[in-house]
C-alpha cells in the first residue's frame, strides 16, 4: 500500500470531531495558511506547526495508524484545548487528506518522534500490566464470593420487580397511564440499588411507553411480557444452556469480557454512530469482515461532553483481530491486535432482501429473544414515501421495510433519498420489530459509502 | 411490516391485551385459572406472542415508488472539490461562535463564489450534498439561484418531497411544469392563456430574452384583458432587450388605465433615446435649462415648469410631489431625467459634457440639475455623461462637482467599463482612503483589477500605520477577501507581522491589524486553491 492511499476523505477526518464547533474550527484551518513544517510518514504519523495568536507555533501530530493501541488515531498538540481532538488535529488531518502537495511525504521531527516514542513506552507498560496482575497473585475464591453475593442482590431484586409486575397485571394497564412515571423511576432505582442496571434501563423505559400514543398498551404488555421473560430466564439460569445463560446475564447487566477467540479480517467499517446521554456517550461502530462474512459491534464509551476515543470513520477497514463477547446472538466484539492501520476502501458488503432481513430478525430471536434489532446489508432497495412515512422498497418485487421513527427524524433520510433520486441503493442498517434504520449507503455504480448517521 | 397473520393468533393477542389491560382481578386471561397466578399466566402468554409475533414480521407491501430524477448530465464534481463544498456547507450559521474577528477565513462567504466557479465549469452536484445545500439555499436567499443551479434537476425532484425545500420550486426555472421551448408553439400559448401568473411571468422572461419581438407580441395579444397589477410585471420584463422596435407598444401603453403601467412605460420610451416621447421631453426640458451670456462668466439658467399639464402626465410626469419637495422642482427632475442627454451639447452652445457639467448654476439649482443628470446618465447608460459627472476620483470627496452622492457615483460607474470603474475608485481611494469607498467597491467587477487591489491594500496599511483599529474598515475588509485577486496574496506577507504602536494609536491595535491581515492572505491562498480544485473554466459551462 502506498503511503498516499493511506490518506482519508475529508469526511472521515470530519467524523472524529467531538462536537459540531470543533468540526467548524477544524475546517477552517484546513488551509495551508497557518501551517508549516507539515509531513507524514509512511508509518502513518502526521504532523506540522501551527500559527496561532501568540507567538510560538503549536506543535500538532497525529498518529492516524496507532498500530500499538488499536484504537484509532491518537493525537497531541501544544495548545491549551481541551477538545479532544483539538482543531489543530483536525485541521491538519482535513490538511493532509487533501493530498501530497499540503503535507508531503518525509521525516517526523524529533519533537513529534519523542511524542510517539514516549507514548508507545506507555502503552507497552499499560499493556505489560494487566497480564502481570493476572499471573500475580489473585484470590479465585474471594472472586466468587464476591460474584455470588452480586447474583444474591440480583436475584433479590428481581423477585420485587416481579412482584411489581404482577400487581400492575392484577389491577390492569390502564391504571399505569395515570401512574405516571415516579412509579417506573422509583422500580428502576431499586434495580440499580441490585446491581442490575440492564433491567434498570429496561424499567425506565417502560415509565415512557404510555405516552407513546396510539397503541400503547400493546407496546408496554410487550415489554412487561419480555421483562418478565428475562426475570423468569435469570432465575432459572442453571438449567439454560450455556450460551442462552450468558445472554440473560448481558441482559440483566452483568459485566463480561470478550473471551472468544481471536478472529483475523478484513474489517470493513460500516457505521459508526453516537448515542449522547447526559452521562455517558455510547458509540456504536459496525464492521464487517470480508473474508469471515461476520458483523461485528464495537461499543465505546466517552464521559459527558467528550467524544469516545475509538474513533473509526465509515469507508475504512481495518487488518485485525476481533474477539466475540459471550452470550447467543450477540455482535459485541473487542478490537484486538491491529496489523494494518485503517485504509480507505472501496469494498462494500453483500445485500438481501427486504424478505430475507426480515427472516434474518426472526432468527436471531431464537437465540436472544429480547434482540430489538439485527445489522443487515439491503442490496436493492429504493427509499420510497409512504404518507407520512417512509420505506425502503425491494427494486424487485412488491415489499418493503418501513422505516423507523428514529430514522424518519434524522437528516440522513434525506442524504438517502437525495443519493438514491428514485434509483435502487445498497442499505446497511439495523432491522427489528420497529422497522429499519438505515445508517450506510452506496449509490448504484461507483461511489464512495455515505453516511446517514 | 405484517405479522403472520392467522386469525387465531392474532385474536388470542387481543384477548391478552385486554385482559392486561382491565387487570386479571377484573378479567381472567384466555387459557388462565382465576386467582394468584393469573399474571404471570398472562405474562407466560404474552411473552410467547410477543416474541412469535416478532420473529414472524414479514415485509410489508411496497407504496407506488417515486419517479425516478431526471438525468443530470453534467461531470461529476472532482473529488478534492466535493470534499471542498463538504467542508464549505459545514460551516454554517450557528454552527459555532460568529463574529469577524480571528484569523481563520470565514467559509461561508466564500460559498457564493465558490458556486459561481462551480456552475461557470458546469459540474454536477454530489448527490448526498444536496440536502445541505438546499437547506443553505433556504436560509440564504442571495445564494439561491446560483445553488439551485449547481443542485440541479435532482434538487428539484428532492424539494418536492420535502415541504421545507418547497421554495426551490419556486425558485428555479422549470421548477414547475418545465417551460416549453422555442418549437413548442401550441404548449407556449396554452401556458400563457391557462397558466399561473407565476409561469407565465417567467414564460414571458424565457421568451423575451430568446425572442423580443415574439415577447412582445405574446404580451400585446392579451394586454386588455390582462389585470392591472400583471400588466405592470408583464411590461416590467420588456427591460430586457429593450429597443426601438417596442415603441409603438409603449407609446399605446402610455394612455393605460392604471397610472403605474402609464409611468413605467414613458420610463421605458425615456430609455429609447430616439423615441417620439423622448423627443417630446427634449422640448419640454430644453425649455427649462438656458446659458446666462450677460454675467462674468457664462451661467446655467433653470426655469422650472409652472404646471404639469395633461400631455405631461400623460408621458409618465407624476403630478404630485412628494411631501417636502417643491411641485415645480419636482416636474423640471422629471422632465430632465427623461429627456435624451444628447439634447443638451446642441441645445447649450456646443458644449462637451465636461464643459457643461462644470458650469456654473444660477440661483442654488445646481444640485437639483445635476442629480437628474445623473439619474439620466444611468437611465440612457451613458458612459460620457457619467465621466463628466463623476469627474476626477481626486476631486474633494464628498462635496464633489453637483454634489453627487456616493450612491449616486456608484450607480454611475455602472456605466463605464470595468477597467475604466476599477482605475476610478482606485483613484478615490488613494485621494480619500477606504472610508467612503464601500459602495463604490461595491459596483467594480471581480477579482478585483490590480491597480484597484493595491489601492485597496495600501489604503489598509496607512490605515494600520495610523494606528486605527481594523474593525473600523471589516465591511473593506470583508470584500477584499472576496474580490481581492488571489495573486496579490504574497503582497500580504509583508503586513502580518505585528508592528511597533505608534504612541496615538489604539491599544492592542498592531496585533489586531496582523491578524486580520493573516486572515486576509489566508483567505486568498484558500481561494486560490479552490480556484485550483475545480479545474479551468470549460467552453462550455457559463460564463462567470
Amino acid at each position: 500500500m502506498t503511503e498516499q492511499g493511506v490518506r482519508w476523505t475529508a469526511d472521515q477526518v470530519l467524523a472524529l470531531a467531538p462536537d459540531s464547533a470543533s468540526r467548524k474550527a477544524g475546517s477552517k484551518l484546513a488551509a495551508p495558511g497557518p501551517w508549516s513544517g507539515t509531513g507524514s510518514s509512511r508509518e502513518g504519523m502526521v504532523w506540522g506547526l501551527c500559527r496561532g495568536g501568540g507567538g510560538t507555533p503549536y506543535r500538532t501530530a497525529v498518529d492516524v495508524a496507532d498500530g500499538v493501541g488499536g484504537s484509532g488515531p491518537t493525537y497531541t498538540c501544544s495548545c491549551p484545548s481541551r477538545k479532544f481532538p483539538c482543531k489543530h488535529a483536525l485541521g491538519l488531518l482535513l490538511l493532509w487528506s487533501g493530498g501530497e502537495e499540503a503535507v508531503p511525504a518525509g521525516r517526523e521531527p524529533e519533537w513529534a518522534e519523542q511524542w510517539v516514542a514516549s507514548r508507545r513506552r506507555t502503552q507497552e507498560k499499560r499493556e505489560a500490566g494487566p497480564e502481570g496482575s493476572a499471573s500475580g497473585p489473585v484470590d479465585p475464591e474471594g472472586a466468587r464470593r464476591r460474584a455470588e453475593r452480586r447474583a444474591e442482590r440480583i436475584t433479590g431484586g428481581v423477585t420485587e420487580l416481579e412482584e411489581r409486575l404482577a400487581d400492575l397485571l392484577r389491577s390492569g394497564l390502564a391504571g399505569a397511564e395515570q401512574a405516571g412515571y415516579g412509579l417506573w423511576e422509583e422500580t428502576a432505582a431499586r434495580m440499580v440499588d441490585a446491581q442490575a442496571p440492564g433491567l434498570a434501563a429496561r424499567v425506565r423505559d417502560l415509565g415512557a411507553i404510555p405516552a407513546t400514543g396510539p397503541g400503547w398498551p400493546a407496546r408496554l404488555l410487550e415489554e412487561c411480557a419480555l421483562l418478565h421473560l428475562l426475570v423468569r430466564g435469570w432465575l432459572h439460569r442453571e438449567r439454560l444452556p450455556a450460551d442462552l445463560a450468558a445472554t440473560v446475564r448481558t441482559r440483566v447487566g452483568l459485566p463480561s469480557s470478550a473471551d472468544g477467540p481471536p478472529v483475523r479480517d478484513q474489517w470493513l467499517v460500516l457505521a459508526q454512530y453516537d448515542t449522547p446521554d447526559p452521562k455517558l456517550t455510547t458509540r456504536r461502530i459496525w464492521l464487517y469482515g470480508a473474508t469471515t462474512g461476520r458483523t461485528a459491534l464495537l461499543l465505546s464509551y466517552g464521559a459527558a461532553g467528550r467524544a469516545p476515543e475509538l474513533t473509526l470513520p465509515v469507508g475504512l477497514a481495518l487488518d485485525a483481530e476481533l474477539s466475540a463477547y459471550p452470550g447467543a446472538g450477540q455482535q459485541r466484539a473487542a478490537l484486538g491486535e491491529q496489523f494494518d492501520p485503517p485504509a480507505p476502501t472501496g469494498a462494500r458488503p453483500p445485500g438481501v432482501s427486504t424478505r430475507e432481513a426480515a427472516a434474518r430478525y426472526g432468527e436471531a430471536l431464537r437465540l436472544d429473544p429480547w434482540q430489538e434489532s439485527v445489522p443487515v446489508t439491503l442490496a436493492d432497495v429504493v427509499p420510497t414515501p409512504d404518507g407520512d412515512s417512509w420505506q425502503l422498497a425491494d427494486a424487485q418485487g412488491g415489499t418493503a421495510l418501513p422505516l423507523t421513527s428514529t430514522a424518519l427524524l434524522r437528516p440522513g433520510l434525506w442524504r438517502l433519498a437525495a443519493l438514491s433520486g428514485g434509483a435502487p441503493v445498497r442499505v446497511f442498517g439495523e432491522c427489528g420489530h420497529r422497522g429499519f434504520t438505515p445508517l450506510t449507503a452506496w449509490p448504484t455504480g461507483p461511489g464512495e459509502a455515505v453516511r446517514l448517521c | 411490516m405484517n405479522t403472520s397473520s392467522e386469525l387465531s393468533t392474532s385474536s388470542a393477542w387481543d384477548e391478552l391485551i385486554t385482559a392486561a389491560l382491565l387487570g386479571t382481578d377484573r378479567r381472567t386471561p384466555p387459557g388462565a385459572a382465576p386467582g394468584r397466578d393469573a399474571p404471570t399466566a398472562l405474562l407466560d402468554a404474552a411473552a410467547a406472542q410477543t416474541v412469535r409475533r416478532r420473529a414472524g414480521l414479514r415485509p410489508g407491501h411496497a407504496a407506488p415508488r417515486p419517479e425516478p430524477a431526471a438525468e443530470d448530465p453534467r461531470p461529476p464534481l472532482p473529488g478534492a472539490a466535493a470534499r471542498r463544498l463538504a467542508l464549505l456547507l459545514a460551516d454554517r450559521p450557528g454552527a459555532g461562535p460568529g463574529g469577524r474577528r480571528g484569523a481563520s477565513p470565514d467559509l461561508m462567504e466564500l460559498l457564493p463564489q465558490w458556486l459561481t466557479a462551480v456552475n461557470a465549469r458546469g459540474f454536477a452536484a454530489p448527490a448526498e450534498s444536496l440536502p445541505a445545500l438546499l437547506d443553505a439555499a433556504r436560509a440564504r436567499t442571495d445564494l439561491r439561484p446560483a445553488a439551485l443551479e449547481f443542485a440541479g434537476p435532482r434538487a428539484l425532484w428532492l424539494a418536492r418531497l420535502n415541504p421545507d425545500w418547497r421554495f426551490a420550486l419556486r425558485a428555479a426555472p422549470g421548477g414547475g411544469p418545465a417551460l416549453p421551448g422555442p418549437a413548442e408553439a401550441e404548449r407556449t400559448g396554452r401556458l400563457w392563456q391557462e397558466g399561473l401568473f407565476a409561469e407565465r411571468v417567467a414564460l414571458l422572461a424565457s421568451i423575451r430574452s430568446r425572442d423580443p419581438d415574439a415577447a412582445r407580441e405574446l404580451l400585446a395579444a392579451t394586454w386588455s384583458t390582462e389585470r392591472a397589477e400583471d400588466r405592470l410585471m408583464f411590461l416590467d420584463s420588456l427591460r430586457t432587450g429593450l429597443a426601438p422596435r417596442d415603441e409603438p407598444f409603449l407609446e399605446q401603453a402610455l394612455a393605460d388605465r392604471s397610472r403605474n403601467v402609464r409611468a413605467t412605460a414613458a420610463e421605458l420610451l425615456s430609455a429609447l433615446p430616439g423615441s417620439a416621447l423622448a423627443a417630446r421631453m427634449a422640448v419640454r426640458a430644453g425649455a427649462c435649462v438656458a446659458v446666462d451670456h450677460t454675467r462674468d462668466t457664462p451661467t446655467l439658467l433653470v426655469e422650472a415648469p409652472h404646471e404639469c399639464d395633461t400631455a405631461m402626465e400623460r408621458d409618465g410626469v407624476s403630478p404630485h410631489a412628494p411631501p417636502g419637495r417643491g411641485e415645480r422642482s419636482w416636474w423640471f427632475g422629471q422632465l430632465l431625467e427623461a429627456a435624451p442627454l444628447a439634447t443638451w451639447p446642441a441645445r447649450l452652445g456646443g458644449r462637451t459634457p465636461q464643459q457643461i457639467v462644470a458650469l456654473p448654476v444660477a440661483d442654488d439649482w445646481l444640485s437639483e440639475l445635476h442629480a437628474a443628470w445623473c439619474r439620466a446618465a444611468v437611465r440612457q447608460r451613458d458612459a460620457d455623461w457619467s465621466r463628466a459627472l463623476l469627474g476626477a476620483p481626486s476631486s474633494p470627496g464628498a462635496g464633489g462637482p453637483g454634489a453627487v452622492s456616493l450612491a449616486e457615483r456608484a450607480k454611475l460607474l455602472g456605466t463605464l467599463p470595468p477597467s475604466e470603474r476599477a482605475a476610478w475608485v482606485a483613484g478615490f481611494i488613494a485621494a480619500h482612503g477606504l472610508s467612503e469607498a464601500f459602495q463604490l467597491l461595491g459596483v467594480c467587477s471581480v477579482p478585483w483589477a490590480a491597480p484597484l487591489g493595491r489601492a485597496v491594500v495600501d489604503a489598509l496599511n496607512i490605515a494600520r500605520d495610523a494606528g486605527s483599529y481594523p474593525w473600523s474598515f471589516s465591511g473593506v475588509m470583508g470584500l477584499a477577501e472576496r474580490c481581492l485577486d488571489p495573486a496579490e496574496a504574497s503582497r500580504l506577507d509583508a503586513l502580518l507581522a505585528v508592528p511597533d504602536e505608534p504612541e496615538d494609536a489604539s491599544p492592542g491595535a498592531g496585533g489586531y491589524w496582523a491578524e486580520a491581515f493573516q486572515r486576509l492572505g489566508r483567505t486568498l491562498r484558500l481561494r486560490a486553491l479552490m480556484a485550483e480544485e475545480l479545474g479551468p473554466p470549460t467552453p462550455g459551462g457559463r460564463g462567470a
